[in-house]
């Protein structure tokens, strides 16, 4: 039978804090006294679903990816509310990036916060086969400047793989209740959500729908909740986890932290996340109640292996909420997600059109930073090229493929220039060079000012370049990120 | 058969060059004529008498447009070819090489080069915005030319274990003697004194380079007439000034894609500078140049340029600049017009705006800048950046 067998998840770096957005809104009814606690993840200004979604994936992938195995996947199918494109597929981006090839089911779900966990319990029905299948929740949460959900949103993504061997957890049972409960809504073409009553959704919604659904999964696995190691509960209204605890019966201690005050609500990617936080903790053979809110409830329980604890990610949930950078400025925050109609200068004015056709002719090297290395000489270069660049070499069309995502790399030259056009000036970018060989002359991404130096290592990360603002088309491709993780500048 | 070089194959008959600065009053038109006029008069010949042209522009897109229009139009050139040249910031080299080769291959009896930029018609300061082409604005970084050429200066003070603060009083010092020469030359555009001071505290441009590490950017032309010694005799003239050498080394990416760059200097030039005192016969280049125009576009590139001509040692050249060795007085003068630095760098014309003074100085019609009996010099005209760049180096002297 299928299973999980590994996990991942990725935090932006960036958290805006709440007492920053307090401030900036103190004098439109704010209501005083001490500033507000907590901060929420927030995508940089080249983040979204789709480099979420694949930061989280390789944090997931990386045991496999350091055993040197090239798993064949059989699907990936990317969760989320917020893709950022309608008809152009998501996942299937994200499969590009990952270097995943091209025979492999791709599939976006999205329309409901029960999105992620919809995709999950599918993959986990899904008929055994000897493949793995990919599933990545990833949400970028947007409101007004100024809506209550500001501060309590936040932006994240988590990925497991599934597969029949190796599974360090397995499905128990589920239930799923499919009820039309308009909590919130958001049109097709609307950017932000419209909410009712809070008192309303909990008392109605969250503490009556919920529990029906709770109790029948744990029906349908003979389980008492009291059986529960680990309870995963949404947060869609304040202290409604503790009102179900309470009301189901579950051990208070089991109720898994909801990092509300950190990440903030991450959405139909929440209850993954909070999955795969848990999972890097858990005990062989503990039950996991995993449930969503969203026009009904779907509910997962799932019981551990004797294998949990034999894979873990690259940094994790854990390790992701540790990578932080504190954003005190608001501004930053409202640039960054088009809230505010900002000047960008002359030198923004060029038009970055993109040629599809040459796209598709080198998707390889721009979604999967694919290079070459050299059979004759085993140069590695990048990118591929039809004479290889080994001056002692220069055969022709000797170049193998060679994937750089994962290959550590080393700073040769930088600078930090403040004259080229950023959304987030200065521009860091200097030239590079692979562990192994090869050379990039990359920008760089989420560098603080006195951090970058000859020789600094860094990772590759794939991320928007820049953004075609007249036909809103967004190019991605790669870029070099400072490998250690910075000290966090303000504590909390 | 062995090539045999350029060298004394042909001369230089005359020179022009325009006013350079921010030209708010003049179209291309204007700037042509200024240069040519001049030229012309030094040269004394028709405009009948010109067999072939060679024009230099690299932002078609900005104001001059495509192909050899622009000069036969501004010159009511008599239906001669005109062939329109872009290397990027070598382009005017490339208009001088043209002309030369088709002098010393006989295909012509006498050729003009003119390099033409009209910079100033963006909206905004510093070089207009560049289009790279569909793949390679896909993947490459989205770089400006002062981010690509301080990453001279992060490898530099690497590789030689020199603070950062002291690289940065000699960056400083060039940029200072630049202005200390420009400031005499009525032509530059920026002809003000600047204390090293001034530009260490500076604004940042990009890191390391602060806004007087960068040269200005300006409107301007420049060209060269150039047949062959035997014609400019018989045409009456006696002191001439001949081509020695004529080189051009063009990046293929082994600098950004193979491992055996340290990025702390240029390749191109290094290649180039060799092959040009080899056809010159140059065997000892610091003691045989009399002075260099070469491509200050940014103080560290003038910097490290000195190390890569064989005009310091590795890792030296940091200590030249600071000793003084390339100011007007020093052993080596460089960029005794002001250079780049205080002339702005019309794209096209630099080339040939570099020739015009080597020549006037070689012919010792430079004036108040006129440095003490020349006889060979280097001009150095670089375009790119330092991981991926056209090197042109040329040497002129006495005939």
């Amino acid at each position: 039978m299928r299973g999980i067998t590994g996990f991942g998840a990725y935090v932006p770096r960036l958290r805006l804090t709440r007492g920053a957005v307090a401030q900036a809104h103190s004098w439109n009814g704010g209501r005083g006294g001490k500033p507000p606690a907590g901060e929420r993840a927030m995508c940089n200004w080249d983040e979204d679903v789709i480099t979420m979604a694949v930061e989280a994936a390789r944090d997931g992938l990386h045991p496999l990816n350091e055993r040197g195995a090239s798993p064949d996947f059989g699907s990936i199918c990317l969760a989320s509310t917020s893709l950022p494109h309608a008809d152009r597929q998501n996942a299937g981006i994200v499969a590009m990036a990952l270097n995943l090839g091209e025979q492999l089911n791709t599939t976006d779900m999205t329309g409901s916060q029960r999105a992620g966990t919809s995709a999950l319990l599918g993959a986990l029905q899904a008929d055994a086969g000897p493949r793995q299948h990919l599933v990545i929740a990833s949400e970028h949460r947007g409101t007004r400047a100024g809506a209550p959900h500001e501060t309590r949103f936040g932006d994240g993504a988590a990925a497991f793989t599934l597969g029949c061997d190796n599974v360090i957890a397995k499905l128990l049972g589920s239930e799923t209740i499919s009820l039309d409960f308009v909590d919130h809504f958001r049109a097709s073409e609307e950017k932000y959500d419209y909410y009712w009553e809070e008192r309303w959704i909990r008392d109605e919604g969250v503490m009556k729908i919920l529990p029906r659904a709770i109790q029948a999964a744990l029906a349908n696995t003979g389980l008492s909740a009291q059986d529960i190691d680990h309870v995963i509960l949404p947060a869609p209204v304040p202290q409604a986890r503790q009102k179900i605890v309470a009301k189901m019966g579950f051990r208070e201690e089991a109720l898994v932290a909801s990092h509300e005050g950190t990440i903030g609500d991450t959405g139909a990617a929440h209850p993954l996340l909070m999955l795969a936080e848990v999972l890097a903790r858990a005990k062989p053979e503990q039950t996991i109640l995993l449930a969503s809110f969203g026009q009904g409830s779907d509910v997962i329980i799932l019981r551990t292996t004797e294998l949990i604890g034999s894979v873990s990610p690259r940094l994790g949930l854990n390790g992701a909420i540790a990578r932080r950078r504190a954003v005190e400025d608001y501004g930053k925050y409202l640039a960054f997600n088009d809230l505010i109609d900002r000047e960008l200068g002359m030198r923004a004015e060029g038009d970055p059109k993109t040629a599809l056709t040459q796209l598709w002719r080198r998707r390889d090297l721009i979604f999967g930073l694919v290079g070459g290395e050299c059979r004759k000489c085993n140069t590695r270069q990048l990118p591929r090229s039809r004479y290889c660049i080994n001056p002692e070499c220069n055969a022709l069309d000797s170049q193998e493929p060679f994937a750089f995502p994962n290959v550590p790399a080393r700073v040769v030259t930088w600078s930090a220039d403040h004259l080229s056009f950023t959304p987030d000036p200065p521009a860091y970018y200097g030239l590079i060079e692979f562990e192994g060989g090869g050379r990039m002359f990359a920008n760089f991404g989420e560098i603080e000012a006195g951090e970058l130096n000859v020789g600094s290592a860094m990772r590759m990360a794939f991320r928007i370049k820049e953004v075609d603002r007249k036909r809103n088309f967004r190019r991605y491709f790669w870029k070099a990120i400072p490998e250690a993780a910075p000290q966090p500048t303000t504590g909390e | 058969m062995m090539a045999t070089g350029i060298k004394d194959k042909v001369v230089i008959l005359g020179m022009g060059c325009s006013r350079f600065g921010e030209r708010w009053e003049a179209d291309v038109e204007d700037l042509i004529v200024e240069a040519y006029a001049e030229c012309m008069k030094d040269a004394g010949i028709e405009t009948s008498q010109i067999d072939a042209a060679w024009l230099a522009t690299a932002k078609d897109e900005l104001h001059a447009g495509k192909g050899g229009l622009p000069l036969s139009f501004a010159l009511r050139l008599p239906n001669i070819p005109v062939t329109r040249v872009e290397n990027f910031c070598a382009s005017g080299s490339e208009a001088l090489r043209g002309a030369v080769y088709a002098v010393a291959s006989g295909a012509c009896d006498i050729a003009l080069a003119l390099g033409v930029e009209k910079l100033k018609d963006t909206g905004y300061g510093g070089l207009p915005e560049a289009t790279r082409g569909v793949l390679n604005s896909m993947w490459w970084a989205n770089y400006s030319a002062p981010g690509a050429f301080a990453q001279l200066a992060s490898a530099y003070s690497a590789k030689h274990r020199i603070p950062a603060q002291e690289l940065k009083q000699a960056m400083a010092h060039v940029s200072v003697k630049s202005h200390e020469n420009g400031a005499k030359n009525e032509k530059a555009h920026l002809r003000n004194l600047l204390t090293e001071e001034k530009v260490l505290n500076a604004p940042m441009v990009a890191e390391p380079l602060g806004t007087f590490d960068c040269c200005g950017v300006s409107d301007g032309a420049a060209c060269a007439i150039v047949t062959t010694p035997e014609i400019a005799r018989s045409l009456g003239k006696t002191d001439l000034i001949s081509v020695k050498a004529l080189q051009l080394s063009v990046s293929n990416g082994v600098e950004s894609g193979f491992h055996t760059w340290d990025g702390s200097h240029f390749l191109t030039t290094r290649i180039a500078g060799r092959k040009a005192y080899q056809e010159a016969g140059i065997t000892d280049p610091r003691k045989q140049i009399s002075l260099t125009e070469v491509h200050d576009c940014f103080s560290i590139t003038e910097l490290v340029t000195m190390e890569d001509l064989a005009l310091s040692d590795e890792g030296q050249a940091w200590r030249d600049v600071r000793d003084g060795f390339f100011d007007a007085d020093g052993g080596v003068p460089c960029q005794i017009d002001g250079g780049l630095k205080c002339f702005g760098h019309p794209i096209g014309a630099s080339g040939l705006r570099m020739t015009y003074e080597i020549y006037l100085q070689l012919l010792g019609r430079a004036g108040k800048r006129q440095t003490n009996n020349p006889s060979m010099g280097l001009i150095h005209n670089l375009g790119g950046a330092p991981h991926q760049n056209v090197c042109s180096v040329a040497i002129i002297g006495n005939l």
